[in-house]
């Protein structure tokens, strides 16, 4: 029975890490590709960390493989930021249909810096 | 020789990992922007963790999960470099 749910983990974070993959070959800019990359690959990781957890077991592998998960939930989305913030601050193009650009001119280009003076106006 | 049902599931998920990372690969070639390549390299070492935890399960050596701690670890702080190295290098 445990194998029976162990296999359904690990497949399923496998198709989440496919699917990341598959987006981050099809959307249309730096911006959705890694809202692709990022969130669908640390998902995937922990799904098959839960499947390692169940399949192997012991109080060691459970708690390394926890800490594990945690570790990537925390660190996954500061990256991600960090790679998004640097793209805006090159001026990356974003994609012709995007609706709106909420950053635009609040960024202090110089000591990078964000603002909401434009609100106070 | 027999496999059981999660031995199958492992090579299962072994093979979707290494079709992701080939399409990875094709992202990190074409990528037309600098910032497009580091997510598609960040998104290769996410695959890399997630193809040893398939070994993991596939050979029942738990000592691979401390090379999964460290490879996520490198991930994390190879991506924070390179993109404070290309914030601190604006094009004007």
């Amino acid at each position: 029975m445990i194998e029976i749910i162990a296999s359904i983990f690990l497949i399923a974070g496998s198709i989440f890490m496919f699917l990341s993959a598959l987006g981050i070959l099809r959307f249309p800019d730096v911006f959705t590709r890694m809202h692709a990359a990022t969130k669908a690959s640390s998902f995937g990781c922990g799904l098959m960390l839960i499947a390692v957890m169940l399949h192997i077991g012991g109080a060691g592998i459970i708690i390394g493989a926890f800490l594990t998960i945690i570790f990537i939930f925390m660190t996954a989305p500061v990256a991600s930021h960090m790679i998004g913030r640097a793209a805006y601050f090159r001026g990356v193009r974003l994609w012709e249909k995007t609706v709106v650009d909420e950053l635009k001119d609040r960024y202090d280009l110089e000591k990078h810096t964000l603002s909401s003076k434009k609100d106070t106006k | 020789m027999s496999y059981s049902l999660i031995e199958y599931a492992a090579f299962f998920s072994m093979l979707l990992i290494v079709l992701s990372l080939i399409i990875t690969f094709i992202r990190l070639v074409l990528g037309p922007s600098l910032p497009d390549r580091v997510v598609a390299l960040d998104l290769i070492t996410m695959l890399t963790v997630g193809f040893i935890i398939s070994y993991i399960i596939l050979t029942r050596e738990s000592v691979y999960l401390i090379a999964v701690m460290v490879v996520a670890l490198i991930a994390f702080l190879g991506t924070v470099a390179i993109a404070r190295y290309l914030e601190k290098r604006v094009l004007k």
